[in-house]
């Protein structure tokens, strides 16, 4: 598992407060992690402070899974 | 009750009439203030009168970018946080309608409706982080009841008490609460100005007999921003005398 996965993941736990064995690459936030649109909003907001990236809208709007987050993420480093 | 130490405050329009009074009204519980305004001069005399250790932010509401950017500012002039966000500052431009100019309801609604806007966008993000919020808007009575020749202020004051109830929706989960308090008549320059008849026809719709004072809006806007009040959001809170009940 690369490093930006495990600190995405640990991100996902802590905003979800879901177990890690959930957190599954394949797992989608709102499908499979009970989060709701706000929570993307505030986990999009955690990834940029924790990555120092910017994630426009029009991306985080593709965000659906936890692997959408790890690709755009390893994309723009 | 209704302590707020240890809290802060953006408040805009901050040295006009009803400004001031919310703004001494906050700082008498605690809470250290950013206080803003287009008028530096105005501003600084102000805060002087005020004493404590408040922040001066001048900014034109009707600039997105400088509105745009004044959360920031407050952020960090007031040592990182923001707790409370006071939209109070308001302008006119009152006409008929078949005789107002685009620019009299442009102005109108970019200054009092599209500045709040802006703030609470910007402020919602620390306050989600933070877990914490008060968004606190100044709406107006005619926002609900109308008033002929305020077609663009009415539609702005309404635009207000509409997003509110929206934010109120979206933010409640986080700790945010979103409300708003709309003063009837409340005595300023302007009311001084009008005459005795006029006073008189104003004081004939007026149950309670007599002009609001700024205080009666510091209070209420006071008891919004408490942690007493958490439980309260999406609400338009009416201080008016009994003009209207609605």
């Amino acid at each position: 598992m690369s490093e930006t996965a495990d600190r995405v993941k640990k991100i996902v736990v802590e905003h979800l407060g879901v177990e890690a064995e959930k957190v599954t690459e394949d797992a989608s936030f709102i499908d499979d992690l009970g989060a709701d649109s706000l929570d993307i909003v505030e986990l999009v907001m955690a990834f940029e402070e924790e990555f120092g990236v910017e994630i426009p809208d029009d991306a985080a709007e593709k965000i659906a899974t936890v692997k959408d987050a790890i690709d755009y993420i390893d994309s723009k480093q | 009750m209704f302590d707020l130490t240890g809290m802060t405050a953006l408040v805009t329009g901050a040295s006009g009439g009803i400004g001031s009074a919310i703004a001494k009204a906050l700082a008498a519980q605690g809470a250290t203030l950013a206080l803003s305004g287009s008028n530096e001069e105005k501003l600084k005399a102000f805060a002087a009168e005020l004493g404590g250790d408040h922040k001066i932010l001048v900014c034109n509401l009707s600039d997105p970018a400088a509105v745009d950017g004044l959360v920031g500012q407050a952020v960090e002039a007031l040592g990182g946080k923001i707790d409370i966000l006071v939209n109070n500052a308001g302008i006119t431009r009152d006409n008929l309608i078949l005789r107002m100019k685009d620019e009299e309801w442009s102005d109108v609604i970019s200054v009092n409706l599209e500045a709040a806007f802006r703030l609470a966008r910007a402020a919602a993000k620390p306050m989600m982080k933070a877990r914490f919020g008060r968004i606190i808007s100044i709406t107006s009575v005619v926002g609900v009841t109308g008033n002929p020749g305020q077609a663009n202020y009415a539609a702005s004051k309404a635009g207000i008490i509409g997003m509110s109830k929206s934010l109120g929706q979206e933010l409640a989960s986080r700790g945010i609460t979103v409300n708003c308090v709309a003063p009837g008549f409340i005595r300023s320059a302007m009311t001084d100005a009008l005459n005795d008849a006029q006073k008189g026809a104003i004081l004939t719709k007026i149950p309670a007999g007599d002009l609001g004072a700024g205080e009666d809006i510091g209070a209420a806007v006071v008891y919004l921003a408490s942690k007493e009040a958490g439980y309260v959001t999406g609400q338009t809170l009416h201080v008016n005398g009994g003009m209207a009940m609605i």
